[in-house]
């Protein structure tokens, strides 16, 4: 970035301009890490904090004395706790069923539509493809008191399951956003020679679009399973019993009784429901950010 | 098709070879339009069932009394412009949405310009570290801050208080609390800012940034007349987005304050569940929620000609 100051003074002390280059490039790197350095502890305070408090026994978080950010008597007894009980057992079920449940529903869903519209299309579908990109724009905010009215009306108030019916609308237009983008790269000029070789349509998106967009079909599993990993307004509002509950809400209703507040156990519980997110994550980034970013790389 | 060797036939056949081709053209046309369609099917239920409807749906319910037996017209929007509280609940969430967004915004693009000086080997790490915020469900990490926000014995206010300052009531005192709800946002939002910002970044031509080093440019010309006009449309669309996305949040407010104390921290979408789900009231709730809707519609009317712009360009 800096690197050109240098050019600006048309001096041919070649020797001395090189030197000064140099350190000034030097100095920019340096200076680049330490200020990425600063942002980087202060992203990561708050899950610092929460692997210290996790750590701790309950005793000495409630006796209030020494620092906090440091843990003295580290113990397991949060972890131990939460795993055995059943309570939580049956939050983390839940939102792994419901996650699964949402994921295939979405992906199913959305790689359908986007093979059609990005390849077949058909009368008014361009306006459709449109249509999707604006749906995602609705907030699930907008839309969750209409949407207690409906879910009462199919029956499903504090079932679990109308979450796997709702999640996929927060997640499909995204994914079939992703997945046009992904499939309208694919040249045209296999299809036809599918086409020609006498292979029908399912079998041209099973064999060929399928494998070819990979990455894209990643990144769109991935938003998907962020999106049904972490709602939180839709179980607040619909969720009221603890067999029912996903993770997001069943921490906070469970471990949070009135005016009791087990923060060892409440971060232990944060840091275990995060675990599955932040695997995915340290694996498969590069495509996600790839799936994200593609349309910031030619805008 | 008509090889001309006998003049009748080579005058009729060319002819009804090409309507016969043209209807089986038609019929495979037809066909391939309806597998479309049907491929698409899916989709269109779903979101004509719970987008679609449920929005129609919120403009009906919110004209009704709270009973749900009575249309009062326009009567619970008038009944909320007059309530105090949700006056405060409008500023409060503009407040909450521009400011956030300012600071992921300036935020996101100093850590980008950051990421891009240092090698590109290097930069996979960094950017993982940088993402973790993003990463943690929001709901979770939203927690950890109410922990640290803790008036009595609080990660934050054990360091004011060795630092030798008095404690800071975090969450107890209006203007704390809403700049509080603002730093979580902010802390969440950045790293979605800055990998859409390196990733523009790293899509400008070197050849541009030669040219203007040979025209004599410095750090900051090179930032101002070559990086940020390059990167001009995604920059605007990321802000609209994030607009959108900040503008109907829900759980850090949620989660942190409640919406206190005194209502101060309020935004449209944990006031609607206080109003629709708490209180039993939902048209008044849903009355709230559409509020919302002409803020969210202007910036989704930028976005999209942003997005088909963008997309006429990957065309071109």
């Amino acid at each position: 970035m800096s690197s050109s100051t240098a050019v600006a003074g048309a001096v041919p002390h070649a020797q001395h301009r090189h030197h000064s280059l140099h350190r000034q490039r030097a100095w920019a790197l340096w200076g680049s890490y330490i200020a990425l350095g600063c942002f980087v502890v202060m992203f990561l305070v708050p899950p610092f904090y929460t692997l210290m408090t996790s750590l701790k026994s309950s005793a000495e978080i409630s006796a209030q004395q020494g620092n906090p950010w440091i843990v003295h008597h580290p113990t397991l007894e949060n972890f131990w706790y939460l795993i055995t009980y059943p309570n939580f057992q049956t939050y983390y079920l839940n939102s792994v069923m419901i996650t699964i449940c949402t994921v295939a529903i979405s992906m199913v869903i959305s790689v359908l539509a986007a093979f059609s519209l990005a390849r077949m299309g058909f009368w008014g579908s361009s306006a459709l493809s449109t249509g999707v990109f604006l749906t995602y724009l609705i907030p699930a905010s907008l839309l969750f008191l209409p949407l207690f009215q409906i879910v009462g009306f199919l029956g499903l108030i504090n079932s679990v399951w109308c979450l796997a019916l709702l999640y996929p609308t927060l997640a499909v237009p995204f994914c079939t956003w992703i997945m046009i983008g992904y499939f309208s790269s694919i040249p045209k000029e296999l299809d036809e020679a599918a086409l020609i070789d006498g292979a029908g349509y399912l079998q041209m998106l099973w064999k060929i679009f399928i494998p070819v967009a990979m990455p894209g079909i990643i990144a769109a599993t991935i938003f998907a399973f962020t999106v049904s990993w972490g709602q939180f307004l839709y179980p607040l509002a619909y969720l009221y019993t603890s067999n029912q509950m996903v993770l997001t809400v069943g921490i906070i209703s469970d471990l949070i009784r009135g005016d009791v507040f087990q923060w060892g156990k409440i971060m232990a519980a944060c840091l275990l429901a995060s675990l599955p997110p932040i695997l995915i994550y340290a694996f498969l980034m590069d495509y996600y950010v790839a799936g994200l970013t593609a349309g910031a790389t030619k805008g | 098709m008509a090889d001309g060797t006998s003049v009748p036939v080579g005058v009729m056949t060319p002819a009804m070879a090409g309507r016969r081709r043209a209807s089986s053209m038609k019929r495979f046309a037809q066909r391939r339009s309806t597998i479309a369609f049907l491929l698409c099917l899916p989709l269109i239920l779903l979101v004509a069932c719970f987008v679609i409807y449920p929005a129609f749906y919120a403009i009906w319910l919110s004209m009704l009394n709270k009973k749900m037996t009575q249309f009062v017209g326009l009567g619970n929007f008038a009944f909320l412009l007059k309530r105090n509280t949700f006056q405060l609940v409008i500023f409060q969430s503009c407040l909450f949405a521009i400011t956030a967004v300012i600071f992921k915004a300036l935020i996101g693009i100093t850590v980008a310009h950051l990421m891009h000086n240092i090698p590109g080997k290097n930069q996979r790490i960094w950017r993982g570290l940088l993402l973790v915020p993003w990463v943690i469900p929001l709901a979770l990490s939203t927690l950890t801050w109410w922990w640290m926000f803790d008036p009595s014995y609080s990660a934050f206010n054990w360091i004011l208080n060795e630092l030798g300052f008095s404690s800071v009531p975090w969450l107890g005192v209006g203007w704390i609390a809403r700049f509080c709800t603002i730093v979580v946002n902010v802390w969440y939002g950045t790293p979605f800012f800055m990998i859409m910002y390196l990733a523009a970044l790293k899509s400008v031509p070197d050849q541009l940034y030669e040219a203007a080093a040979i025209d004599g440019a410095g750090a900051w010309q090179k930032l101002f007349f070559v990086t940020l006009p390059m990167m001009r449309n995604i920059i605007a669309i990321t802000i609209l987005f994030s607009l959108i996305v900040t503008f109907a949040e829900f759980d850090i407010v949620r989660i942190l304050t409640g919406g206190g104390p005194q209502d101060m921290t309020h935004v449209f979408a944990t006031y609607a569940f206080q109003v629709g789900i708490q209180s039993g009231d939902i048209p008044l709730g849903a009355a709230d929620s559409l509020f919302m809707f002409p803020i969210l519609a202007v910036a989704a009317f930028f976005v999209l000609r942003g997005v088909t712009r963008r997309s006429k360009e990957i065309a071109a």
